[in-house]
């Protein structure tokens, strides 16, 4: 009676990243109300700045009321259903992702698609340059919703590009190769890769030999590269930014080859401004067939435009915007630290990170085995008993068991406080609960030791704490 | 390698249509009372302008809630990181309140059985999604909306098979034209999997009898295949006109509310014809069929409504007293707009679909202007009037109309002094193109319209006014042209 989309579950949301989420909503934390309910921390939201904003809202009363100089825009704002966007909006935007990367790229706004969220974005993108039936391929881990976001409906397939701990999950030429191998045995024509940079679940930036990497990759193979980079704005460390426009243009390779019409920029303001509820995203593609087909197909989903004229106006406030920017990411980095540190003295590590609202945190050492059903258990354990939503591993796809992603922007300081001191009572309870723990934990600390100049904090905590002593 | 998909390079997106060329045109030279008096009227538009005056009147009184307070307090926080595709409760309850009152209150309706999505245009494609395979086809009574060639087939490689409705009825859809029509997607090996009806219909502008609803009803129960009535236009029947019959309604007094086919009739809603915002994109699947509205839900993913939108909306739609006033209003102006284009149409010897009593728009009967009963007669028709008349209307081929000759002109997205001057417009060409083409009379299909003959000064002063129309048409598109000679370029 309906579609094999509408009865399937390929739109991914059985999985453990939303099915921890649903634990949480029946029993969600509160300070007062709930103090023993589950602490979400699986939810990649930026909730730190929110009072920058509201600042400026109270200061700038004529946006939210959809007045220009006094005047109402209402009837004008009302009939406004253009899916060439807002111009001044699409101005500001252009602009604002140009500070974001220290004005080392422009970009013209009228290459410049917008749609309601980067999952409609990323969405739209599939139906442009795939067939159902080809593929993308994806380094791993990668975040969960693209399961559904890029597959759902279009009908394209992912194959993951399997990144190892080895060398902190980077993307080499190899794992490139041999994801398009695994592809064309599979009998899938590759189309492009996607990135997300900065990395989700990661939460690092993709360094040059990276995106050297893709670009080599791209011009052999003459596939398409969409670059992810709703995260630009939350990159509160070095390594700075670098877009793949950047890296492009600096390898000197865009008039030899058509790569520019190939390359893709998926942007939005859900996680840089913290306004997921907007719906604002948007594709910047150098491909004019891309951007006409996009902007057509945005129609299903446009964005409200009494919200492009409220973020126009408050993008259009440069002093506001510079202001808030620097804030945020400053914000941003006392908090991963307060994170980090927290972890550290639990004993756990977690892979080096610049960016984003999330830490990738490495608790192989905790697993009764080194499989996927281990880290699922594990993370049943840290849902129910420690009462955490945290995404396992698995569920970005990651190719080895025991990684978990952490959000750490999506609640009080308090609360980040709360979440640790709980981590640390179950990491004392967990490490003198066998031998066998500690015994993996010690196979582990030599393999860290391994590659002590990669992890500098896992390092310092596993000095600290010898096998002897736990 | 192929680098991009079929579905970019082509263009089943159907935008090259005359629909969108239309509104090509008209871009390019906008009328405007002051700046471009003779530009084109954008009578192609079906918006709905007519009751902004009320909307402004309830924001200037209620400031907090585009200022995101709530009792005097900030919810910006909440409203910004509020992305549950479940929708705003509030919303929705206000909503399915605000449906249920257009409707007489004979219907209610579930709040949680309704979907959210960025406009019908998404409501309508994910439905698509939801209830058939690429290839598989749903069957559409002509005339239809021209955007749903694209809404309904682009990306979901559904197929649209037309059920072929006639003047001779007033295009209401017979059982025979649904048979017919089914047979013909089995001829094209198209499984069918439901009919699409717009009810109010547009470009008809007529609200579906309760003949047609039940023929339907029987149709799909027969078949045991989908219903979905897009009840988009369902707030616009004009006022002391024959009243909106929902399919609900009717299922529900035929106590069809306990059967199967209940699970198989899904309504598609939106705020963009009845309060006239369609740049807030708030549309709406409502379904009685648990796996399709969470099928939808999920879907709706890719076509979220802004918060800051939903919040605005449900207060508004939460104001009882604002709605009551405002959908009796709305439906009064609509209904004196429309005696306006009417009468036009009448000076202008033109006949319309009689039983328009709904939507923004007239279904206009111009058969008796073509030289011959082709399409491609009313295409040059359409070029003229888009052209030389300065209108720019919806010629029936491109809303799949079986008989050539019939246009879909809009009336409510203008002011009324912009509708005198497009109905002058009018009566001009026609009067001159009569002339011109040897006819001393005009005829007329219709019964009740008056046979108009105009006298010999008249047809004289016409014939100059329209001679001096042509010389500015001419000046202002050279304009350019000389000013760049002169600037030497």
């Amino acid at each position: 009676m309906l579609s094999r989309k509408a009865s399937c579950d390929s739109h991914g949301q059985d999985s453990s990243y939303f099915l921890g989420w649903q634990e949480y909503e029946k029993n969600p934390y509160h300070e007062v109300q709930n103090p023993n309910g589950i602490i979400q921390m699986g939810l990649a939201e930026n909730q730190l700045s929110f009072d920058l904003l509201e600042s400026w809202l109270a200061s700038n009363t004529d946006a939210l009321g959809l007045k220009r100089n006094g005047r109402s825009v209402f009837r004008e704002l009302a009939l406004f259903q253009d899916y060439h966007g807002f111009p001044a909006f699409k101005n500001e935007l252009v602009e604002f992702m140009a500070k974001l990367r220290g004005y080392k790229v422009a970009f013209d706004p009228n290459k410049l698609v917008l749609m309601a969220g980067s999952t409609s974005a990323n969405e739209i993108l599939m139906f442009c340059l795939a067939e159902p039936g080809e593929a993308f391929l994806l380094p791993t881990p990668y975040y969960p919703g693209f399961d559904r976001d890029l597959k759902w409906r279009t009908g394209v397939e992912i194959v993951p590009i399997h990144c190892s701990s080895s060398n902190d999950f980077r993307i080499t030429a190899c794992a490139l190769e041999e994801a398009y191998q695994r592809a064309q045995k599979l009998n899938l024509k590759v189309k492009g890769v996607l990135v997300t940079n900065p990395s989700n679940p990661l939460g690092s930036t993709l360094n040059r030999d990276e995106l050297n990497h893709l670009i080599d990759f791209a011009i052999k193979k003459e596939v398409h590269i969409i670059s992810d980079e709703i995260y630009s704005g939350t990159v509160f460390d070095s390594p700075s930014f670098i877009s793949i426009t950047e890296a492009v243009m600096e390898k000197h390779v865009d008039h030899e080859t058509d790569l520019l019409g190939r390359i893709h920029i998926v942007y939005s303001l859900s996680k840089d401004l913290g306004l997921p509820g907007f719906r604002v995203g948007m594709i910047y593609s150098n491909n004019e067939t891309v951007v006409a087909a996009a902007t057509k197909m945005s129609s299903f989903g446009l964005v409200s435009s009494q919200t492009q004229f409220l973020l126009s106006n408050m993008l259009s406030d440069k002093k506001f915007t510079s202001k808030y920017i620097k804030e945020n990411q400053r914000r941003l980095k006392k908090r991963k630290d307060m994170l980090v540190s927290g972890l550290r003295s639990a004993g756990i590590g977690c892979a080096k990170s610049n960016a984003g609202l999330f830490c990738w945190v490495d608790m192989r050492y905790l697993l009764r085995s080194d499989t996927f059903e281990a880290e699922k258990e594990l993370w049943k354990r840290i849902l129910f008993e420690v009462g955490l939503n945290i995404s396992p591993g698995s569920s970005c796809h990651c190719s080895e068991p025991g990684w978990f992603r952490v959000c750490f922007a999506n609640m009080s300081q308090e609360t980040l406080k709360v979440a640790i001191r709980r981590i640390e009572v179950f990491a004392e309870s967990s490490s003198s609960a066998s031998g066998r723990e500690n015994l993996s934990h010690q196979r582990s600390v030599r393999n860290s030791r391994r590659s002590l100049s990669k992890w500098v904090f896992p390092i310092s905590s596993y000095n600290d704490h010898e096998p002897a002593d736990r | 390698m192929k680098l991009l998909s079929r579905k970019a390079m082509c263009n089943t997106h159907g935008q090259d249509s005359s629909y969108f060329l239309g509104w090509q045109e008209y871009e390019n030279n906008p009328f405007d009372e002051v700046q471009n008096r003779n530009g084109i009227i954008q009578m192609g538009l079906a918006e709905n302008q007519l009751s902004f005056d009320l909307l402004e009147s309830w924001l200037a009184n209620n400031p907090d809630v585009a200022g995101f307070k709530r009792d005097g307090n900030s919810i910006f926080r909440e409203l910004a990181l509020f992305q549950d595709y479940h929708g705003l409760p509030s919303f929705k309850k206000a909503l399915v309140e605000f449906m249920a009152e257009i409707r007489g209150n004979r219907v209610t309706f579930d709040p949680s059985r309704i979907v959210l999505t960025a406009g019908a245009t998404s409501a309508n494609e994910t439905l698509m999604f939801c209830l058939a395979e690429a290839g598989e086809a749903f069957l559409l009574p002509t005339p239809y909306y021209p955007g749903f060639d694209r809404d309904l087939k682009w990306r979901t490689g559904a197929e649209i098979v037309p059920i072929h409705c006639t003047s001779s009825n007033g295009f209401q859809i017979t059982a025979s034209a649904l048979e017919e029509a089914y047979q013909e997607a089995e001829k094209r090996n198209l499984r069918v999997k439901g009919v699409l009806v717009t009810n109010p219909s547009n470009p008809l502008g007529t609200t579906m009898t309760r003949n047609e609803l039940n023929l339907l009803i029987k149709f799909i129960t027969a078949k045991n295949i989908h219903l979905i009535s897009d009840e988009i236009y369902s707030g616009t029947v004009f006022k002391h006109s024959p009243r909106f019959v929902s399919v609900m309604e009717v299922l529900k007094d035929r106590d069809y509310d306990k059967t199967e086919v209940w699970n198989r009739v899904h309504i598609v809603y939106s705020l963009s014809k009845d309060l006239g915002l369609p740049g807030f994109r708030v549309g709406a699947i409502y379904s009685n069929d648990d796996m399709v509205v969470a099928a939808a839900t999920k879907m709706s993913s890719f076509g979220l409504v802004s918060s800051q939108t939903q919040y605005l909306l449900s207060a508004l739609l939460s104001d009882k007293k604002f709605t009551k006033n405002y959908i009796s209003e709305n439906q009064k102006r609509l209904g004196k707009r429309q005696r306006m284009l009417v009468m036009g149409l009448q000076k202008a010897g033109i006949s319309w679909l009689e039983s328009n009593n709904a939507g923004l728009f007239c279904w206009v009967d111009m058969r008796h202007l073509l030289h011959s009963n082709t399409f491609e007669e009313e295409m040059e028709l359409w070029k003229k009037i888009v052209y030389d008349v300065g209108l720019n209307i919806s010629p029936g081929s491109s809303c799949h109309c079986s008989e050539p000759g019939w246009f879909r002109v809009c009336f409510a997205n203008m002011s009324e002094a912009t509708l005198n001057l497009a109905m002058q417009r009018l009566t001009d060409f026609v009067a001159e193109y009569s002339t011109a083409n040897g006819h001393k009379r005009l005829h007329h299909s219709s019964k009740n319209s008056k046979k108009t003959s105009l006298t010999l000064p008249d047809k004289w002063l016409i014939r100059r006014l329209n001679w001096i129309r042509k010389i500015q048409k001419w000046l202002s598109r050279h304009l350019n042209w000389i000013e760049k000679i002169q600037n030497g370029c």
